[in-house]
């Protein structure tokens, strides 16, 4: 996988993930230009479409797009599990998630979305051990951080 | 200790953190760029505390802001700081913040490398964790040599399985970044193949995979490894990245092919994941598998399934894997057109796109009727959207595949309104023009079925293109009194009107071939009746609407009634009636219809700006609307004509036209600028037919003929190497006519023709010259003329007398200017520093009119200005000088080796009362401005040997680069869409006149086209030389007219409205 957007109906984006270097004006440009193709095509049309020289595969929950790229060989179906595998956990996370979760807390989105993908590729494809290792985390989190007296 | 902690709370408290900060932004939608640079400077001075608990806040905001599109490297030095930290809370931020903004060129990333390298080694997974994910997107080729062995250890020695999956799958990075790393980390790599943790062995499959897949050859040892893999895993993930592997290593290896068809065989038939379903159907696709027919049926089997699904997503998966089994096993997939012609049917474009692309490889002589057939009920569907472009694209690609091969029934193919006729089989026309023209005379002949349910009118253009092909090719016809009948059928009159004009003008030739297939004959009644039958049917066309067509009725009409007469006196004409299609004549009809005064109301649009060629090739690229395309006559058309006598026919004509003192040269500069456009050079006659003036201002219409049959004629003559003085008293002859003859004298001029054109004309010339109508219709409709106007600077008179005299004539100007309204001609200063000669009362002027500026589409910024030089005076000019004084922006071109000061020759001398015209190119920078550049002609007057000189001015008004460019609503919507385009608006007053001579008004005098028009409210378009669109919407209301506009380009949108303003202001 080369990339993954996420960004609402409004063409905002929400999170951007970048597996592949590449300077910022190019990712600004990438990203323009995919949301502006995306939210063009009508809601019944197949999820798929070749883009430059790679292939988006692209879904929508409610009023949030989640969008790959991946390169001409992969498999469009196992990228389509990959981006529906992440929702589950952010709405298992989250407990059903929704576009606010997401904008509030993303460095949490981040964080689900690095436990499951490295490098573009899954990690760990079994959802339970992808939740656990977050929870563990946080918990490491809040056992290091201050006792929240004033806050 | 605890007081610091306490105080670090304290000082949080008071800062915004990262939820504060969003709502913020969504609290300040309005100025949400203002919030947001406060925003930044709090974070400044955050990131200056030593609280490492604020700078971490601090960094997750930096965070947020990055994916909103702000420009966070300042503070990339923080990022590290935070990565740093001990807290794991901390870190964690950090690393996310740098995974997220840093890249390659980020200077600071060598300062990581030992906190990495801590982090890899801490006893704490996670933070191990995080090190590596963030690794994973920034890691650079210095990160990864230094990284490499660190990493190798986690991979060996890693106790935790977490811990050696993610650097398992983080050496795959490491060695896309430091390959020397590869060799030594492999083995350790194949280790982990056979993990017993199938975490870790499904990342070393994906790494492995990956790897093979930019070079398989080195991973064939491990193919019986993965074999053993594919056949035990249960894990689709795995199953999935072996497959992938397995079709990126079988290429090199046929024997794996043969052996993996079993399991894959097994795999489709068991498997009920459709994503592994699909990747093993891919990987046999792609495969050598082309043995086994089999295997190739069970995948197309198992497509049709996917196909038949409700999902789209399948569907679309299945007519793509569909299209590749194609190139290999077209007969696999033909079996089930039935289905994919289903899906041209589904609602979503891009799953009938892909199975249109299926249709095009599965077009077989047999069935290439019934396809396109369907594709053509598909076109009525989808009027108007893109979908419909891409269709008929596709039909005209299908058609055409491998040029024509499987079109048997060529009749059919022509009788498609989308098929690619004239353009596109003129590529094969040599080999099947005799039997196309029985074709086309069928079609003909049979055109009433036609024209009965033709209301659509894609199908009547087709008869456009066989009337031409029959008229011009009428000596292939079997019986062309037959299709002469059927051209002149009353029923025609119902046809549109540009058909109409071919209609008419065909039957001339094909009156002409009729005629000579009857000399010799003894029996003269077949050719009278042909004349009678020609003067019977004429008068329907010369009473038509279309002005084109009556042109062209009328005229023949008089030169049939005249050869008719010649027949009664028993005269053998055919010869002449033939040459006369032989020469240059054919340009004539259209360039005379520029002439022609617009009568009110007249339509300017619904003209034959769209020959079917034009039409369909627009459709089939829609796209390149916008795009600054080629132009479409740069095509070369008739490759057949050998080259060597292509070179020795120009080398003739040129040798012709340099003995011809009546030959209108083009100024050298003028002629390399059509020969340095590609591919023109190949095309003689397109050259020919632009140094033929395309509109001729203010002269009465008949001299327009006159002028050209002369052209012609001193061509034909220099052929037979006639003498110059009888063409001279010719030309006489022939210019004392232009002064009584009004616009309606054909019947003076047919018999020029007739006296002339007795020459045997070469039929090789005959090929090349019947190629110009088309060509010249082509350039016809790119580059039309333009407005502007010419200023003859007034200078003192001497004699009151003159004076009077010179108002006289500007009123006549004028009074002819209201008449061919469309020339803009404007010669504000009738008189000026005269010729001096002898008696004063014959003194007159010399008039320059420069009567047309052409963008020249080739080169977005090259002009012709073609100036009409008329002497009127009595005294014999010669020496003319053409000189402008360059500006900045608009240069004269001269020949190399000129100065820039230096004027251009004019190549001819002017007896007394002869005008002639002369064309300078002009180079222009930017057409966003009007120009005025001033200008001297000089010359020498004989009687007197006086130098004589006077001055001029050429503007160049923005509008003279605008071109004339039809456009479709749904391109003009797109346009408009896309947001490019800045608008202008200006509002007319007092305007009284209906709604359509104003936009006939604004179309005619500022080269407009209408895209759409509803009531009183009108869009249109134009296009600039350098490829600016102008999009206009007309309303009016009462006598108010309002036009809103846009156009990528506000200078020129402003001058542009100016200048219509001004037209406005002028009625």
């Amino acid at each position: 996988m080369q990339f993954m957007l996420l960004f609402s109906r409004q063409g905002k984006l929400r999170l951007q993930k970048w597996y592949v270097p590449l300077s910022d004006k190019e990712r600004k440009k990438i990203s323009r230009d995919l949301v502006q193709t995306i939210l063009a095509r009508k809601p019944k049309m197949c999820s798929f479409l070749e883009w430059r020289d790679l292939k988006i595969v692209y879904k929508r929950y409610a009023s949030l797009y989640f969008c790959c790229a991946v390169e001409d060989q992969d498999n469009e179906l196992i990228t389509l599990e990959i981006i529906h595998r992440y929702v589950e956990l952010l709405d298992k996370y989250f407990g059903s998630v929704c576009e606010l979760d997401i904008i509030f807390n993303f460095e949490k989105a981040y964080f689900i979305l690095d436990e499951f993908l490295l490098g573009g590729e899954a990690q760990e494809t079994s959802k339970k051990n992808v939740l656990k290792a977050i929870e563990q985390a946080d918990l490491l989190q809040e056992v290091s951080q201050t006792p929240k007296i004033f806050t | 200790m605890a007081l610091k902690i306490v105080k670090g709370s304290i000082d949080r408290m008071f800062d915004k953190n990262l939820q504060d900060l969003v709502r913020g932004i969504r609290n300040h939608k309005e100025d949400e760029a203002k919030y947001i640079s406060t925003c930044i400077d709090e974070i400044k001075q955050e990131l200056k505390q030593d609280n490492i608990a604020v700078k971490a806040n601090a960094v997750c905001k930096l965070t947020y802001l990055q994916m909103l599109g702000y420009d966070v490297s300042w503070a990339a030095f923080n990022i590290v700081e935070v990565m740093s930290s001990s807290k794991f809370t901390y870190k964690r931020i950090g690393y996310l913040a740098a995974s997220q903004c840093f890249h390659e060129s980020t200077d600071v990333i060598m300062l990581t490398t030992n906190q990495i390298r801590k982090d890899l080694s801490s006893p704490n997974q996670y933070d191990t964790g995080v090190a590596l994910t963030g690794l994973s997107c920034f890691v650079t080729p210095d990160l990864a040599r230094d990284l490499a062995n660190d990493i190798m250890t986690l991979v060996s020695h890693g106790d935790c399985v977490k811990r050696k999956r993610c650097s398992v799958l983080i050496m795959y990075k490491v060695f896309l970044k430091y390959p020397e790393s590869l060799r030594p980390a492999f083995p350790r790599l194949k280790e982990k193949l056979e993990d017993p943790d199938p975490g870790v062995q499904s990342a070393a499959v994906n790494v492995i995979c990956e790897l093979a897949r930019r070079n398989p050859k080195n991973y064939l040892s491990l193919a019986p490894l993965f074999f053993k893999l594919m056949t035990s895993s249960t894990n689709n993930w795995v199953l999935i990245k072996i497959i992938k592997l397995f079709g990126a290593l079988t290429p090199l290896e046929p024997r794996l092919g043969k052996k993996l068809i079993e399991p894959l065989t097994n795999l489709i038939h068991s498997t009920s994941a459709m994503s592994l379903l699909y990747e093993c159907v891919n990987t046999v696709i792609a495969g050598q598998y082309c043995s086994s027919v089999g295997s190739v049926v069970l995948c197309v089997q198992k497509l049709r399934i996917l196909i038949e699904d409700s999902d789209q997503n399948l569907k679309y998966l299945g007519l793509l894997a569909m299209s590749k089994i194609l190139k290999t096993h077209p007969k696999s997939v033909q079996s089930h057109k039935d289905l994919i012609l289903q899906c041209l049917d589904d609602k979503d474009e891009s799953i009938r796109l892909r199975a249109l692309d299926l249709l095009y490889g599965m077009v077989s002589k047999k069935n290439l009727m019934e396809i396109v057939k369907k594709l053509m009920l598909h076109v009525d569907k989808a009027e108007g959207t893109t979908y419909r472009d891409e269709l008929l694209t596709k039909i005209i690609d299908i058609c055409s595949q491998s040029n024509y091969q499987y079109i048997t029934n060529f009749e059919w193919s022509v009788s498609q309104p989308v098929t690619p006729h004239p353009p596109g089989i003129s590529v094969s026309w040599w080999t099947i023009r005799v039997f196309a023209v029985a074709q086309m005379a069928t079609l003909l002949d049979n055109a009433h079925l036609l024209t009965g349910s033709m209301q659509r009118n894609g199908i009547c253009e087709v008869l456009y293109a066989a009337a031409w092909i029959c008229g011009e090719f009428s000596e292939h016809l079997e019986n062309p009194l037959q299709t002469l009948e059927a051209m002149l059928r009353p029923k025609v009159a119902t046809l549109p009107g540009h058909i109409q004009a071919v209609y008419v003008q065909n039957a001339a030739k094909l009156f002409a071939t009729v005629l000579k297939s009857q000399e010799g004959n003894t029996d003269s009644t077949t050719a009278q009746e042909t004349s009678q039958l020609m003067i019977d049917r004429l008068p329907l066309f010369v009473q038509s609407a279309n002005l084109e067509v009556q042109e062209r009725a009328s005229c023949i009409l008089q030169l049939v009634k005249y050869i008719q007469k010649l027949q009664q006196k028993d005269v053998e004409v055919a010869e002449e009636v033939i040459a006369l299609f032989a020469g240059e004549l054919n340009p004539v009809a259209p360039k005379a219809q520029k002439k022609v005064p617009v009568p009110e109301g007249l339509d300017l649009d619904a003209w034959i700006n769209e020959p079917p060629s034009e039409s369909e090739s627009e459709d089939e690229q829609p796209k390149a609307i916008f795009a600054k395309e080629e132009p479409k006559h740069s095509r070369p058309r008739h490759t057949e004509v050998d080259e060597k006598e292509l070179a020795r026919r120009r080398e003739a004509r040129k040798q012709e036209q340099a003995n011809n003192p009546f030959y209108i040269k083009a100024s050298p500069s003028s002629q390399k600028v059509y020969q340095d456009a590609p591919g023109v050079e190949h095309i003689p006659v397109v050259q020919i037919d632009l140094s033929v003036p395309l509109k001729v201002p203010g002269l009465p219409m008949s001299d327009q003929y006159v002028k050209l049959e002369e052209e012609r004629r001193q061509k034909e003559r220099a052929e037979k190497k006639k003498k110059e003085k009888k063409k001279r008293k010719e030309k006489r002859s022939g210019r004392g006519k232009k002064h009584d003859s009004g616009p309606e004298s054909e019947e003076d001029i047919t018999p020029a023709h007739m006296v002339d054109i007795v020459t045997e004309e070469m039929p090789e010339v005959r090929c090349v010259s019947l190629q110009i109508q088309f060509s010249t219709s082509r350039i016809f409709n790119e580059l039309s003329p333009s407005s502007f106007w010419v200023f003859n600077e007034k200078k003192s008179s001497k004699h009151k007398k003159k004076k009077q005299k010179k108002e006289k004539e500007e009123k006549e100007k004028k009074k002819k200017k209201k008449k061919h309204h469309h020339h803009h001609h404007h010669s504000d200063g009738g008189g000026e520093e005269s010729v001096q000669n002898g008696t004063v009362e014959e003194e007159e002027p010399l008039p320059v009119s420069v009567y047309d500026i052409q963008g020249n589409l080739q080169d977005g910024s090259q002009v012709v200005v073609s100036v009409i030089f008329e002497n009127k005076c009595d005294s014999f000019l010669k020496s003319m000088e053409f000189n402008v004084l360059d500006s900045l922006n608009s240069k004269l071109q001269r020949p190399e080796g000129s100065g820039p000061h230096d004027g251009l020759t004019v190549p001819f001398q002017l007896p007394p009362g002869v005008s002639n015209e002369a064309r300078f190119v002009f180079t222009v920078q930017s057409i966003v401005m009007p120009q005025k550049l001033k200008g001297t002609l000089t010359f020498i007057v004989k009687d007197s040997s006086t130098h004589e000189k006077l001055d001029f001015k050429l503007h160049f008004t923005c509008t003279s680069y605008l071109i004339t460019t039809p456009c479709y609503s749904d391109a003009f919507a797109k346009l408009l869409e896309s947001g490019d385009l800045k608008g202008s608006s200006v509002r007319l007053e007092g305007v009284n006149m209906p709604f359509h001579h104003l936009l006939a008004r604004i179309c005619f005098h500022h080269h407009f086209s209408v895209v759409e028009r509803i009531d009183s409210c009108a869009s249109m378009y134009s296009r600039s030389i350098q490829g600016h669109h102008v999009c206009l919407l007309v309303k009016t209301s009462g006598q108010t007219v309002s036009i809103d506009a846009k156009c990528d380009e506000p200078t020129l949108l402003g001058n542009v409205l100016d200048e219509i303003k001004q037209t406005f202001s002028q009625c």
